[in-house]
């Protein structure tokens, strides 16, 4: 984007949030009903954003309609701050919202609208997560009909949810899905929790922070209410499992700059071939970096 | 305490619109179930009989004379226009279809079991043999994995399957092995009981035998009534206590199996025992 570009708000008669007052008090009332049934699939009238559907319009129609002038906004992208989708959703949000602030620290930030990770550093009863999803209902994998997922859920109907775990016991040994983990929410709803890694999993519960999940494509808000219980879909003698990043050695694998043996790692592989592991959450590495360098 | 498992009194089903006179213009001696002045399908009327625990009560008749529609209309598969099935639980009753929807489909996961003819209407072919008998337990909220294995493997022998085919996909299976695993999974909440819609119907003889000899078997050991909808009266002689004979939504003769098949008093009866024979 043209870095001179400024919105002509005045002639283009935008509302501060881009949305009209309407849209957001609506996108608010949607809110309160997802935190007043943890987990459930609120569905609501997910407006045209000057984006495409799937670029996470639903994170940013929450972040939008929750955004004042007080808030402090972090925007992150699989952990990252600087990539694409991270920085044009900042972009958008600094030029149709004046006066917020932007930040890359996640203890400043008030807002967090994040795809694809929780950040590692433990969230606040202050602050409030906004996570973009793609597919919000967890039963799309084993129920094609909407109308029949509704029964489902009403009904907490998940054994067609464990015969996928079951099966993938059965062929390979042990629960194979990475990322949009099953979730149980107080005890009823189980949802999608937008394609976090498992890592990310328990971080949902008894989370300080409101967690809110949007999906703009397919219109639903849902929400983790802070201290609600977020237990993974498992089986009672198969206890659930987060990545442990560790070579055939048993030896856990450290972030190459940070050198923390603690936090989620991306792998890349160099020109040489050679397999290389690093912070996902680009915030949390810097930091540690820089904990590092003072020490 | 009653051996009485179910009550079914006055139960009809009619496909359309309706009309007073659809019940007085069609049946047996009108040799048709459809209304010849509203056009509507009366696909059962009036039917009534008692069901007892251990009990195997066989439904016989052609095509089209409502045998499958009321078995449909007890497994919730269908919704009767009108009447009345009460289920014994123990010490609980149930008016099956005073209940709202979200107990029927408990009732039917939990306490009821069925076949069908068409092993694709009772399994998930995407899953394995194991993980069809595995989503019956799981719906009935067992939820430990060893113990789901050890069941399911448990209920496959006894169906005779072979353990090694456990986690192999049922579309790779023989026909009669698909019954098999079907009768297992309908057992395996252990429901008092089971419904068998033509279960034998399209399998040669010696798998029909020998998923007969199963269905017995099962009878014998779990005390489970089961209601067994048939067209071959073979089967209905082999495993039924008590017949219902029925033609064109109506249950034209009913009694002790050994009776009708002997001493049959309709004439449709008595032309279906003597083609048989």
């Amino acid at each position: 984007m043209n870095s001179n570009y400024e919105l002509p708000l005045e002639d283009a008669g935008y509302s501060f949030g881009f949305l009209d007052e309407y849209a957001k008090k609506e996108v608010r009332r949607c809110i309160l009903k997802a935190i007043a049934i943890p987990g459930y699939q609120t569905p609501y009238a997910s407006r045209e954003m000057p984006m495409g559907r799937g670029f996470g319009t639903g994170g940013l129609q929450i972040t939008l309609s929750l955004i004042g002038v007080q808030d402090t906004l972090k925007v992150i992208d699989q952990g990252s701050d600087d990539s694409v989708n991270a920085v044009n959703l900042r972009q958008f949000v600094q030029l149709t919202c004046p006066g917020v602030d932007v930040t890359e620290k996640t203890e400043e930030a008030s807002l967090l609208q994040s795809r694809h990770r929780i950040p590692e550093k433990p969230l606040t009863e202050a602050q409030i997560l906004i996570l973009q999803v793609p597919y919000p209902d967890a039963l799309v994998v084993v129920e094609a009909s909407e109308a029949r997922r509704k029964i489902m859920h009403a009904e907490a109907d998940y054994s067609r949810l464990l015969v996928k775990l079951y099966e993938d016991i059965v062929h390979f040994d042990e629960i194979t899905i990475s990322h949009r983990y099953p979730t149980r929410i107080n005890g009823h709803y189980v949802i999608d929790p937008s394609p976090i890694p498992r890592w990310d999993v328990p971080k949902l519960h008894q989370s300080k922070a409101l967690v809110l999940l949007g999906a703009g494509r397919e219109k639903k808000i849902y929400a983790v209410p802070p201290y609600t219980l977020a237990e993974p879909l498992v089986f009672d003698d198969i206890a659930f499992r987060v990545e442990d990043f560790r070579d055939a050695t048993g030896v856990r694998h450290a972030c190459r700059c940070c050198g923390s043996t603690v936090s989620f790692l991306d792998e890349f592989s160099n020109d040489q071939g050679m397999v290389a592991y690093q912070c996902s959450d680009s915030a949390y590495c810097e930091e540690q970096q820089q904990t590092g360098s003072a020490a | 305490m009653s051996r009485k498992i179910l009550e079914v009194r006055g139960l009809s089903r009619i496909h359309g619109k309706g009309c007073p006179l659809c019940t007085q213009h069609t049946g047996p001696e009108f040799d048709t179930n459809i209304c010849p002045f509203c056009g509507s399908v009366v696909a059962a009327h009036d039917i009534n009989f008692d069901l007892y625990r251990g009990e195997i009560l066989g439904i016989i008749g052609e095509s089209g004379s409502g045998k499958s529609s009321t078995v449909k209309m007890l497994y919730f598969d269908d919704a009767p226009t009108s009447g009345q099935a009460i289920f014994f639980d123990g010490a609980e009753q149930h008016d099956l279809f005073s209940l709202n929807a979200a107990q029927q489909r408990s009732m039917r996961n939990k306490r009821f079991g069925m076949v069908y003819q068409n092993p694709h209407l009772g399994l998930n072919f995407q899953i394995s043999a194991g993980g069809n008998i595995a989503e019956r337990l799981l719906m009935s909220d067992l939820k430990h994995y060893a113990e789901i294995r050890r069941r399911a493997g448990e209920l496959l022998s006894r169906t005779e399957v072979s353990l090694a085919r456990m986690d192999q996909n049922p579309k790779t299976f023989s026909g009669g092995m698909q019954q098999r695993v079907q009768i297992a999974k309908a057992l395996a909440t252990r429901p008092p009981l089971l419904f068998l819609d033509e279960v034998t119907t399209g399998l040669d003889l010696s798998v029909q035998a020998a998923i007969l000899d199963l269905i017995l078997e099962i009878q014998n050991e779990l005390d489970t009534a089961m209601i067994v909808v048939t067209h071959d009266l073979g089967v209905i002689r082999l495993l039924a206590g008590r017949t219902l004979v029925m033609k064109h939504g109506r249950v034209i003769e009913s009694g002790l199996t050994d009776q009708i098949l002997e001493d049959p008093q309709h004439a449709y009866t008595q032309r279906l025992v003597a083609s048989a024979l």
